[in-house]
Formats: C-alpha cells, sequence, structure tokens
C-alpha cells in the first residue's frame, strides 16, 4: 500500500482537512460524470477546484493555489458557462448507449486503472516526504519565480507564444463570415407584410403588429399574468414564450381567486365589462358637460341638448 | 498526511476522469473531464515537489495550468463552431471522417 511512507513536515489539523476535502473533491468529481445537465456538471467541476486549491495550499503550494483559483475557477470555468449559455443551458445528454455495454465497460476499464495506478506505480513513486520549508526559505512566490526567469525560462517564453496562438485560433474559429447582407428595417417590414399577407386574409397568416404586453387589462401588470382581451379571456401571445413554457400561464388568472378556470374567467369578463362601462359613462358624462357648457338659466340650452 | 494519500486521491480523480471521458457523449462535460484529468495530474506535481523538497513540480503544475487555459480556449471554439454547423454538441454526431 502506498501510505505507509512517513512525514517530515506535517502540518498540525492537516488529516481533518485533506480528508474534508477529498471526501468533496471525489463525491464532486462522481457528480460530475454523472450529472445530466451539462451546467450541473460545470457547477460540481468548480467544487473539485476550489477543493484542489486548498489542497495546494495545504500543500505549502500558496502561488499554485491562488492561480487555481484565478485561471481555473475564475477564467476557464466561466468561459465553459458561457459556452454552455450558447450552446443551450436545457441541452441533456441522452441517457441511450450506442455501443452496448459501453458504461458497464467504461467502469471495469477504470477500476483496472486505479488499481494499477495505485498499488502497481504507487509502491515505486512514494518515499519519504522531504518538506518545502527549505525551498520555500525565501518565500514561495519569490522560489518558483528564480526557477521560472532562470532554469525554466525558454519553456517560459514558449508559453507566451502558445498563449498567442491561443488567442489567434479562438478568434478564428469563432469568427463568423456574413454571406448575405444584413437586413435593413424596411427589408424586415415587407417581410413582415408579405407572410401576412401569404396567409388567406391573415387567419393563418402572422400578425404584423406588436404582441400585446403582459398585463394590459389585468389587474396585475406581473410578466407571467397574460393580458386579458378585450372579452376578458386571457391572450397567451402577450407572455414571453420561454416564461409560458416554464409555468402554466393560462391559470395564472385562476390562481389569483382561489377559484376555477370558469369563475376566473367570469370574474375577468365582469370586471372588464364594469370597468369599460364606466369608462363609456364617464364619455358620455363628459360629453353632456360638455354639450352643457354654456349653462344658462334660459331654454336655449335645454334644446341645444 | 504523507504524499501517498495525496497522490492515491489524484489518482482517483484521474479515473474519474477517464471514466467520465469514455461514458458522457456532451462534449462539453468530456471537455470537462478532460480537465479534470489535467487538474488531478496537478494535484500529482505539487504532492511530488513536497515529496522531493524542491518547487520544479510545481513549476511543471503551473505550465500544465497555461497549456490548460490555451487547450480550453482553443477546444471550446470548436466545439462553438461545431455547434454552430451541425446545431449538436454530441460527439456521436460529429461522425465524417469515420471510414
Amino acid at each position: 500500500m502506498v501510505t505507509v511512507a512517513q512525514v517530515a513536515d506535517a502540518q498540525p489539523g492537516e488529516p481533518f482537512f485533506f480528508w474534508v476535502l477529498a471526501i468533496a473533491s471525489v463525491l464532486a468529481a462522481l457528480g460530475m460524470i454523472f450529472m445530466r445537465r451539462a451546467v450541473h456538471s460545470a457547477l460540481m467541476l468548480a467544487v473539485v477546484m476550489l477543493s484542489l486549491a486548498a489542497l495546494y495550499a495545504i500543500q505549502d503550494a500558496p502561488f499554485l493555489a491562488f492561480v487555481q483559483v484565478i485561471v481555473y475557477t475564475g477564467a476557464v470555468l466561466m468561459l465553459f458557462l458561457f459556452v454552455l449559455m450558447l450552446v443551450g443551458v436545457s441541452s441533456t445528454d441522452s441517457l441511450v448507449e450506442t455501443i452496448r455495454g459501453q458504461r458497464l465497460w467504461a467502469g471495469v476499464a477504470g477500476i483496472g486503472f486505479l488499481v494499477l495506478l495505485v498499488f502497481g506505480l504507487g509502491d515505486a513513486a512514494v518515499s519519504d516526504s522531504a518538506g518545502l520549508k527549505q525551498a520555500n526559505g525565501e518565500g514561495n512566490v519569490v522560489g518558483l519565480a528564480r526557477l521560472l526567469f532562470g532554469k525554466y525560462v525558454f519553456a517560459f517564453e514558449a508559453t507566451s507564444a502558445l498563449l498567442i496562438t491561443a488567442a489567434l485560433g479562438a478568434m478564428v474559429l469563432a469568427h463568423r463570415e456574413r454571406t448575405t447582407p444584413k437586413p435593413t428595417q424596411r427589408d424586415l417590414s415587407k417581410k413582415r407584410f408579405e407572410t401576412y399577407a401569404a396567409g388567406a386574409a391573415g387567419v393563418s397568416g402572422q400578425h404584423p403588429g406588436p404582441l400585446p404586453g403582459p398585463g394590459t387589462y389585468a389587474r396585475h401588470n406581473a410578466v407571467d399574468m397574460p393580458a386579458l382581451l378585450p372579452d376578458g379571456t386571457p391572450s397567451e401571445l402577450s407572455v414571453n414564450p420561454v416564461i409560458a413554457a416554464r409555468t402554466d400561464t393560462a391559470s395564472r388568472h385562476a390562481d389569483l381567486y382561489g377559484g376555477t378556470e370558469e369563475e376566473a374567467l367570469e370574474q375577468d369578463v365582469a370586471a372588464v365589462k364594469a370597468v369599460t362601462e364606466e369608462a363609456e359613462g364617464a364619455e358620455a358624462e363628459a360629453r353632456e358637460v360638455k354639450a352643457g357648457t354654456p349653462v344658462l338659466p334660459s331654454n336655449e340650452g335645454e334644446a341645444g341638448r | 498526511m504523507s504524499p501517498g494519500h495525496y497522490l492515491a486521491l489524484s489518482a482517483l480523480l484521474f479515473t474519474i476522469g477517464a471514466v467520465g471521458v469514455l461514458v458522457r457523449r456532451n462534449a462539453i462535460v468530456v471537455f470537462m473531464c478532460v480537465e479534470l484529468m489535467l487538474n488531478a495530474t496537478n494535484l500529482a506535481f505539487v504532492s511530488f515537489s513536497r515529496m522531493h523538497g524542491n518547487l520544479d513540480g510545481q513549476i511543471i503544475a503551473f505550465f500544465v495550468m497555461v497549456v490548460a487555459a490555451a487547450e480550453v480556449v482553443v477546444g471550446l471554439a470548436i466545439i462553438m463552431t461545431i455547434f454552430r454547423t451541425r446545431r449538436s454538441s454530441s460527439v456521436d454526431d460529429a461522425n465524417l471522417l469515420k471510414y
């Protein structure tokens, strides 16, 4: 077994932190390969990377711990999340195996590989720990800098070429040349009316006007509350399709009153009617007042009406 | 804690990453598993650095991080390009080089 080697630079509390971080990282890694959604896998990967950063810090590598947090969890993982947003967050893997027995044999190969690494190579590679007290004497960052700009300076310079090439490559790959001219506002408007005319007198053609906004005629203006049409029925068009797909927005009005959908509909229709009548009444009144503006104590006023 | 513990953890994480590459078919998740494998090797490098008492292992881990960052940038750009043309990020769908 590999755990027989002795430690010269044991730190107080190290076993506790090691076991907590080891269990957290292994569980997160397992979660990463078993989660169906790619976003959840990315979050699990974040847990693994942060645990590894803490493990570096325990092992006298503070510089690498910070670089791990900044480069991996900060840059690389954000890049993953941005690409996931571009590709579609809801993309899930199908669970159908294309090669029969693929998972079983992958698991068997994994266990075999692990046994080979731990029991085969581990015994040969592990010796007593010398500790980094001496190497970190001037401080970890100074020690790393002496090596980086001394012994490994050519590798360091080659790294700059690599990074520039990678940045250029990403730009070339992600760039898309436009093959058709960008449609102007005029073209778009024309096209809208053409599709409208293509449908038989607007029955199947798409309506060229803007969609109704949420909350029109409703007594609530939340974005998930469908607008009420003049006859009191909720309009599905007024809700963003993304929101409509997630929650059943059609029954939102029913939820408000705690009744059935018919009751809600009746109530809405009554409310709209009441508002309309009130408005008409007010309008008529205003007309009356306007018609009777020259309020004179003579008979002319009545004749004018 | 002996270096053996850290190396065993590193081997375990590397194996989980390798199994993930074999099992998963979403190209982005496969890529994440590759990142996990790179991270596991970094842990091994840091442990070896402590075991041997010099900082060369940490320098190598640093270079691994740089290469991984460059690799992620180019790899994700490739995945995005494939997704744009084929509307899919499954590794089973990209099979034009078959036969």
